[in-house]
């Protein structure tokens, strides 16, 4: 459509440039931030050129905080998360669109409902599960009087435990636990016209060889959809590593860390605050989703729509 | 839908939702009933099993002053980083969707905060807003003390609104402009022929088909805040100072692990949870809408 309105394109550009501004300025002043001194960083005004100190602060912070070990479990957990979102989501999927088996849709409804709260409302009692993540099993068994029956026949007390406070399995299976991205496969499963389905039976093929050679591979767009709000949901997860972490030196997350940075009366003794070593690690901190994001713009959006989170 | 064509195998589908299922039910549905049942019982100290106490719990939290300072604060927090978020970034949305040049670099641009984990870019305006060292620094150094969140609850307030919506102009935006590249063209050519200009245009045309886009966000951004602001809290002000940033979410966190008031925390979550539910359900009318993004 062509319309000659030149003061309202003038106008235009301003606002999406004070757009620009608002979303890159802070982030400016954190870059320039880590290169500066520590005596430059603390004196009046705030810098908007960048010093030359870039990279001993980025050094610093990394020791400081122990940013090595930090971001592989980072990456390990925001990648394991991603991974098992995707299995667990695309079978619960196909099985609820393919198949036919009573309470199908109750079982459905039991998972889309767990949309509704996400774990930060239930944060306490997860925390409990998570102490012992085969407490609601021991309790299903005592209730049905098997545990009893166990301890009439064994003479030793039934008593399961697992505890999952300080391991990978308790960092990564809690943030599995939802239905985020199995309401985004059912939607596109629905969508598989019923010929296919009717001509791969009528070739005598197999459920899992259809979802293997047929589903996965029409699926790609979404599996990286979900695959990148995945790994930054998980990437940039705060409350939970912190409560089933005190093992910080082998479990912390980088994320986690970040709080161990912020100069405070308590670190610096009473001294300067070094907020050039603390924008430094935040920059480190915050740089991989940013890649992940940067490189898959196009599925990130899509799976933010999509996903209803 | 019950006609569609599917596989006969029975124990296989069972087989391949169970995984799932067990998932959710020890890491949702029994920590939610688990909260359920704390929120009504009061455990013994030095165990000895717990008691129930019927609606106790409750009466308790709600007859607290400070539980009810908190919802306040919670309140002001969602409204104000959802109004700051949602209007910044509709007028955003509705000045990049006339597609002048340089479109689709404005698009890109404006997406990327949303990645920003949200305790980094806490930590990010903590030092933006540092008395001695942020943005304020000089005025400071001119006027002592004219800006300072470690000591006054209107700015520490500020300053989380303005961390936590940061990162949300970003993720409206990509919904309002989902939205308004679903309006169809034709109308906004109509209304060009029509002799409406583009402001015109933006105000009777697609400001009104963006209602629905409008209330889901809405809501979508008031749910999270209650939510998703703990990282924001605990890394910029820790509710401080003297609990002016506590909100509904930290406060649960702050009297479950650091008080060990677990009857109390749960009664609280159950308050939060019914809250969030009840938006959700205003909400669930939107979840099949479909929205393109170009």
């Amino acid at each position: 459509m062509i319309e000659r309105t030149p003061f309202l394109n003038i106008a235009t550009h301003a606002i999406l440039i004070g757009g620009l501004l608002i979303a890159f300025l802070p982030m400016w002043l954190v870059f320039v931030a880590a290169t500066l001194t520590i005596e430059q960083i603390n004196s009046p005004p705030i810098s908007l050129i960048p010093g030359g100190e870039l990279f001993a602060n980025l050094s610093t912070a990394w020791n400081r905080a122990d940013l090595g070990t930090r971001l592989m479990n980072s990456l390990f957990v925001a990648v394991a998360v991603a991974a098992g979102k995707i299995a667990i989501a695309s079978l619960t999927a196909f099985a609820i669109v393919f198949f036919r088996f009573p309470g199908r849709m109750v079982v459905f409804w039991m998972i889309f409902v767990t949309l509704m709260l996400p774990l930060e409302v239930r944060i306490v009692p997860t925390y409990a599960v998570a102490a012992n993540a085969l407490a609601p099993v021991q309790a299903v068994l005592e209730v049905l009087g098997i545990a009893w029956l166990w301890q009439a026949a064994t003479g030793v007390k039934l008593a399961l435990e697992w505890n999952l406070l300080n391991s990978y399995t308790g960092l990564i299976l809690p943030l599995v636990a939802t239905a985020t991205g199995t309401f985004l496969f059912r939607q596109f499963f629905m969508t598989i016209p019923a010929e296919i389905v009717e001509a791969a039976r009528m070739d005598g093929v197999r459920p899992l060889r259809f979802l293997r050679d047929m589903l996965i591979p029409l699926s790609k767009t979404n599996i990286a959809a979900l695959f990148t709000i995945m790994f930054i949901y998980a990437w940039n997860q705060y409350l939970w590593p912190i409560l089933v972490t005190t093992d910080r030196v082998n479990y912390g997350t980088a994320v986690m860390e970040l709080k161990r940075l912020i100069p405070t009366a308590a670190t610096t003794g009473g001294g300067t605050p070094d907020w050039n070593v603390a924008m430094a690690g935040c920059l480190i901190v915050m740089l991989p989703p940013l890649v992940v994001v940067a490189l898959m713009q196009r599925y990130f959006v899509r799976g933010l729509i999509g996903a209803d989170k | 839908m019950e006609n569609r064509a599917h596989f006969k195998t029975l124990w296989l589908g069972v087989a391949l939702i169970l995984p799932q299922l067990l998932l959710v039910l020890t890491f949702f549905y029994w920590p939610t009933g688990a909260a359920l049942f704390w929120a009504f019982t009061l455990e013994q100290p030095w165990g000895g099993g717990s008691q129930c106490v019927g609606l106790e719990n409750f009466a308790n939290v709600f007859s607290d002053p400070f539980y009810w300072a908190s919802v306040g604060r919670s309140l002001v927090f969602a409204l104000g980083a959802a109004s700051l978020a949602m209007g910044i970034a509709l007028v955003l949305a509705l000045f990049c969707d006339r597609q002048l040049r340089g479109y689709a670099y404005y698009r890109t641009a404006l997406v990327w905060p949303f990645a920003v984990a949200a305790p980094a870019a806490a930590v990010a305006f903590r030092y933006v807003f540092a008395p001695e060292a942020g943005v304020f620094s000089a005025l400071n150094q001119i006027y002592p003390n004219i800006w300072n969140p470690a000591t006054n609850g209107t700015h520490a307030m500020i300053m989380i609104i303005v961390a936590y919506g940061w990162k949300y102009i970003a993720y409206n935006f990509i919904f309002f402009l989902a939205g308004l590249q679903s309006i169809p063209r034709a109308l906004i050519e109509a209304g060009a022929m029509d002799g409406a200009g583009v402001l015109r245009r933006m105000r009777d045309i697609q400001l009104p088909l963006l209602a629905p886009t409008f209330f889901f966000l809405l809501v979508i951004n008031l749910t999270d805040s209650f939510v998703d602001s703990f990282g924001i809290v605990d890394i910029t002000t820790e509710g401080g100072p003297s609990k002016a940033t506590e909100l509904m979410v930290y406060k649960i966190y702050f009297d479950g692990f650091k008080g060990l008031d677990y009857s109390g925390a749960a009664a609280q979550s159950i308050v939060l949870m019914l809250l969030v539910m009840g938006l959700t359900f205003v909400q669930f009318r939107y979840v099949e809408r479909k929205v393109h993004y170009k």
